[in-house]
């Protein structure tokens, strides 16, 4: 099919223009982290700063427990996502492979978490966890992030089950391969790069989180980076855009990296479990 | 196949599904009894509070109340202030998603260069900690420092504004974030719709004559129709349950202007104390919002039908 020339060009205007609503909130971010504050205080601010300082990065480490909190944060994400992926993979295998009650009751609770809502789950999560001394402890806020990064760990899991073909098992069954012995010899292997994904992005996900967090963790040594960030603001008002901004853009780094590796595969592993469900 | 395995094949199947369905339970455990504890249990256990007047930090025993928090509820003119915002802000939101991510979607669907930046642009607000999308977007709205107010200088578009703190703006600004927030997403699912959509199919419609407006109207979105609903449904109700965005752009200033209901609940349960009485507003959301998709999806299903 032939597009014809003014058309094709208003295409391209309006690419240019989401490019440009997509990528220029980002590109201020870094413009305000590398500015001195001299250029931060003036009335009229660049986009490209004229002296640009690595000086904001220093200063948000010192203004707050931004190391303590990058740990915690690397904690509790690389945990939850570990754990999530170890627990998920089996009941995915099983909603994949049988069609039985147990596992349409597991892809029915896998639809309707998407739509939970917070205000309900929050309360007697907090009230179940204080039972348990689990309140502003990091092991507690991991617990909560394994249960909520599992519906979409399962639905890309899934998916990944479904495309390792059945025949290959049968086949090990056939040369005498116990059942546990096909799963983890047979089947773990080819799920391997799925698993890699699934992990990666639950560990996104509890990288990013703020809410469950912000009620959880009390004390600025135990809060993650999301929490801490917004610390930030609430603290310091206006006066520090520099230094926000500079913590702001290192707690995006590991996110979008890990995104970039992963963008292919998440919405590959979307589109499977939309498809077969 | 020879009948003889088939049928010898068919009964090592069912042997395998009995002894399989023991083997699934111990599969399945360690995940399902998180997702009891910490998932099923605080849902059934929320709904209940809902029904008593537990508090925090409060020594006497938590009575049943019945239907009084619901009464209270009823009465409460902020909360249905709240909730009104919320609505607006769900809708707001979610419309010119929709409208934007199609056509993004439609135009990375077509052979232009570029499209590859698009794509890539794309990761940062879907991969983003939503905490730093709030911060990064004040940084824009910001009325001295900021990029907004300086662009609508330069071109000669009036005096800069506090857009966040002025009651007039303070919505409309966070529903943008929110907008460019969820883009991406969207973008992603409709385009995967868009990319099953029969190549042929449209040809023979351009070979047709049929313009643009008519091939989209009769080849591309009935193709896409259901993703766009799931994908539009399941964005109202994201948008609709939001917190981390709003909360760091605004607390829900200015006086309210964008208290969006879990914002409300937030401060209801975690400042004041008042656990029944949030829990009871996170009933309500949730009814409500059932109700609203309800009509919404019936609707749109039928109206496909006429078309």
């Amino acid at each position: 099919m032939r597009t014809s020339k003014p058309a094709r060009a208003a295409q391209y205007v309006a690419l240019a223009a989401y490019l440009v609503f997509l990528a220029f909130p980002f590109a201020w971010l870094i413009s305000t982290a590398f500015k001195p504050a001299k250029e931060l205080g003036s009335l009229d601010p660049t986009w490209i700063p004229h002296n640009p300082t690595l000086q904001n990065f220093t200063q948000a480490f010192d203004e707050q427990p931004l190391l303590q909190a990058m740990t915690n944060s690397l904690l509790v994400a690389v945990s939850a996502a570990l754990v999530a992926v170890v627990i998920a993979t089996p009941m995915a295998y099983v909603m994949a492979r049988h069609r039985n009650r147990l596992a349409r009751a597991a892809t029915g609770w896998v639809v309707i978490s998407q739509a939970f809502p917070f205000v309900l789950i929050i309360i007697p999560l907090f009230l179940i966890l204080k039972n348990l001394h689990l309140i502003n402890s990091l092991i507690g806020l991991i617990m909560v992030y394994v249960v909520w990064a599992l519906p979409f760990a399962l639905w890309m899991l899934v998916g990944y089950v479904r495309a390792v073909p059945p025949e290959l098992e049968e086949a090990a069954a056939v040369d005498g391969a116990g059942k546990l012995r096909t799963l983890v010899s047979v089947t773990a292997p080819l799920l391997t790069p799925g698993i890699v994904a699934t992990a990666m992005f639950a560990f996104i996900t509890a990288w990013n989180e703020f809410f469950f967090a912000l009620v959880l963790l009390k004390t600025p040594e135990k809060q993650t980076l999301p929490v801490i960030l917004n610390r930030f603001i609430g603290t310091e008002g206006v006066a520090d855009l520099g230094p926000l901004a500079a913590a702001a853009f290192l707690a995006t780094i590991p996110s979008l990296v890990i995104f970039a590796l992963i963008q292919k595969r998440i919405t590959g592993g979307m589109l499977a479990g939309a498809v077969k469900h | 196949m020879t009948l003889a395995t088939a049928t010898k094949r068919s009964a090592k199947q069912q042997r395998a599904r009995r002894t399989g369905d023991h083997a699934a339970w111990f599969l399945v455990l360690p995940a399902l009894i998180p997702i009891l504890v910490l998932s099923v249990g605080p849902l059934l256990y929320g709904i209940a509070l809902s029904f008593t007047d537990a508090q925090s930090g409060r020594t006497a025993a938590t009575q049943w109340v019945g239907g009084l928090n619901f009464q209270d509820l009823l009465q409460d003119t902020l909360f249905w202030d709240s909730f009104r915002i919320g609505l607006l802000w769900a809708v707001g939101v979610t419309v010119p998603q929709f409208f934007l991510a199609l056509g993004l979607a439609l135009l990375l669907n077509q052979n232009l260069r570029f499209r590859w930046l698009a794509r890539a642009l794309a990761i940062i607000p879907w991969a983003m900690p939503e905490v730093v999308v709030g911060i990064m977007w004040r940084l824009v709205y910001h009325p001295d420092a900021g990029v907004l107010n300086e662009t609508l200088a330069n071109l000669g578009l009036g005096e800069g504004r506090d857009w966040l703190t002025g009651t007039a703006t303070a919505l409309f600004a966070v529903i943008v974030v929110g907008v460019w927030a969820g883009m991406p997403q969207t973008t992603v699912a409709l385009l995967a719709g868009l990319q099953n959509t029969p190549r042929e199919l449209h040809e023979a419609a351009a070979m047709d004559g049929a313009g643009a407006w008519r091939r989209f109207r009769t080849v591309t979105w009935p193709a896409i129709k259901p993703v766009a609903l799931s994908i539009t449904a399941l964005n109202f109700i994201w948008n609709f349950n939001s917190f981390a965005l709003v909360y760091v752009l605004t607390q829900g200033g200015p006086g309210g202007r964008t208290r969006l209901p879990m914002l409300f609940a937030y401060e209801e349960a975690f400042r004041y104390g008042q656990f029944g009485y949030a829990a009871a507003m996170g009933c309500v959301m949730v009814a409500v919002i059932s109700v609203i998709l309800a009509f919404y999806l019936v609707g749109r299903l039928k109206g496909g039908d006429e078309s």
